[in-house]
């Protein structure tokens, strides 16, 4: 039997222990991996809105919110006429509402979009959705919360509209939207001859910088980022990425403090055990390895569980209808290196000081009155 | 030697010296101070004045004490101070842990000293089921783990019933006497300190004779 044996047979022992210290670890693990890739997938579900078929994002120089940007539609084909640029697509974001649906997302798009070019066509046709055409097209999601199909009519904000077509898209934001033709999406938000961004094709992947000097030199109000960039410098998915940081973080806190206080609970019920470790040649920085051993094995234990805890809510999540699109299952493997990663780390913390109150136990006094 | 508790006086200018290969027992009333002068030669306590020196070293540093308690010294309490939840096998394989003994050696003591012991057949009991003279046994085991050359008991047949303190004691004493080694013995009983080489009488903190 080894030091490791022994931490397995003393965690085996005080199973109940060991429960209640893993289960707070997990549920920390578990809320931390659910929040960030509940966010995370939302934050890529509007990442591939904005790089459909694209590389660069064109959109007003310092705006916090991309609702608020205005960039204008000659752009287009200005942008166009660049011998590096393959093709420009201007898109206007807006929000929408129905009569129980206060939050719609709405894009207005030209018929040629690459968002639609790619979707399943459930319902309509494409032909029907052009740049001066009243119609609008809807994700199938929207078209289920709104009740409406092809050929009827939907009231959108203070107009009606007929709908041309109900399409399906892999994306929850998109799935959950309207379409509207471009000039009717600016007529309808009063935002004529502007779009929010215009997303650039290139036809030569090393040309992104000579198109970035391009817009800086001759667009002051506008900026011009990869998508990759654009990621991350927008101050939206930043504070979204920070948040889930935070409150899975927090939720680890927890979890950690859960370890900490019952390997606190378990050195000052084992003192005299740990007297008896001591006297049998165990130094003191054995016992401390025991007791941050346990207080690891512990915190994977923890991690493991929270990690299949973590796959099942999000397996959950992800069959609730009106979830459907919005939540991503797939847990990417750095994340779950760096769970891990604090798991240890928590384990190691939560175990210090019980580590070190182990370690000055005096065996004389622990024994004496046996 | 001297020692104190806080500023009770337990130990008064003390002066023991034992050879090695010899059997001692230290026998006196409650309180006398006898298990807190094993625990000094154990370097569980420090003595207030003066010194234990063990083959003619004094040992101050902490690395020392750990290192004469993992190989030199083995100890066997009246209670046992078994752990309660470990089999008898892992108790005994504790020493054999922390002094990093290869498995193999350690399972070959361990059968070694199981049969001499007469509990080859309880090794994966747990401590709870087994007797008090079985208890007791197993805690002679696990002194003697290691392969140490002093051992230090302390009233260690002190809660058995005859048979079985007659048992253990003929079992300590061969084990020792066996392989030469050293045993300091603290005791009531005067039958088992008059069967040893050397009995050490102790008042009131003091040695009497």
């Amino acid at each position: 039997m080894s030091l490791l044996g022994l931490i397995l047979l003393n965690l085996r022992c005080h199973a109940i222990r060991t429960t209640i210290g893993a289960v707070g670890i997990s549920f920390g693990v578990a809320t931390m991996l659910c929040v960030v890739t509940l966010l995370g997938g939302a934050i890529r579900m509007f990442e591939r809105i904005l790089s459909s078929d694209s590389e660069l994002i064109v959109f007003e120089r310092n705006v916090s919110d991309l609702f608020f940007s205005n960039v204008p539609v000659e752009t287009v084909a200005e942008f166009e006429d660049l011998p590096f640029v393959q093709n420009a697509e201007a898109v206007l974001f807006g929000i929408v509402s129905s009569e129980n649906n206060p939050v719609i997302t709405c894009f207005g798009v030209g018929p040629e979009a690459a968002r639609l070019r790619d979707a399943e066509w459930l319902q309509g046709a494409s032909d029907r959705f052009t740049n001066d055409s009243e119609r609008v097209l809807l994700g199938e999601r929207a078209a289920a919360f709104l009740k409406v199909g092809a050929g009827e009519r939907v009231p959108i904000g203070r107009a009606e509209f007929e709908v041309a077509g109900v399409i399906r898209t892999a994306n929850g934001f998109e799935d959950g939207g309207v379409f509207m033709p471009l000039p009717l999406a600016q007529r309808f938000f009063r935002k004529e001859g502007v779009a929010s961004v215009v997303m650039v094709k290139l036809r030569e992947e090393n040309q992104r910088r000579q198109f970035k000097d391009y817009v800086q030199t001759n667009h002051e109000n506008l900026t011009a980022l990869e998508n990759e960039e654009f990621s991350q410098n927008y101050s939206q998915f930043r504070i979204l990425k920070i948040t889930a940081w935070v409150v899975g973080g927090c939720a680890f806190l927890l979890g950690g403090l859960s370890v900490a206080n019952t390997m606190i609970m378990a050195v000052f019920g084992r003192i005299r055990e740990l007297a008896i470790l001591r006297v049998c040649g165990f130094s003191r920085w054995q016992i401390a390895g025991l007791i941050v051993g346990e207080s690891i094995v512990v915190a994977l234990l923890g991690a493991v569980v929270g990690i299949l805890l973590s796959r099942l809510a999000l397996g959950l999540l992800k069959s609730l209808p009106f979830l459907q699109g919005y939540v991503e299952v797939h847990l990417e493997p750095s994340m779950i290196g760096v769970v891990v990663f604090l798991a240890v780390l928590t384990g190691m913390l939560g175990a210090l000081y019980p580590a070190i109150y182990g370690m000055r136990i005096r065996a004389a006094n622990a024994l004496r009155f046996e | 030697m001297s020692y104190e508790n806080g500023k009770i006086p337990v130990l008064h200018e003390v002066d023991l010296e034992v050879q090695r290969g010899s059997l001692v027992a230290i026998c006196g009333p409650s309180g006398c101070g006898k298990s807190t002068l094993l625990h000094l030669i154990a370097g569980l306590d420090q003595p207030t004045r003066g010194q234990v020196l063990h083959d003619g070293q004094s040992l101050h540093r902490d690395r020392d004490l750990t290192l004469l308690l993992r190989s030199r010294i083995g100890l066997v309490f009246q209670l046992h101070n078994l752990i309660a939840d470990l089999t008898l096998t892992e108790n005994c394989l504790i020493p054999a842990i922390a002094a990093g003994l290869p498995k193999g050696e350690a399972r070959l003591r361990l059968a070694r000293l199981t049969t001499a012991t007469g509990l080859q057949h309880r090794l994966g009991n747990r401590i709870q089921d087994l007797s008090g003279g079985e208890r007791q046994r197993t805690a002679l085991c696990r002194a003697l783990m290691n392969d140490p050359q002093l051992i230090l008991a302390d009233e260690p047949t002190g809660a058995l019933d005859e048979d079985s303190r007659e048992q253990v004691f003929a079992l300590l004493v061969d084990l020792v006497r066996s392989a030469g080694r050293t045993l300091i013995m603290a005791t009531h009983d005067r039958s088992l300190a008059d069967r040893c080489d050397r009995v050490v009488e102790m008042k009131d903190g003091r040695i009497l004779s």
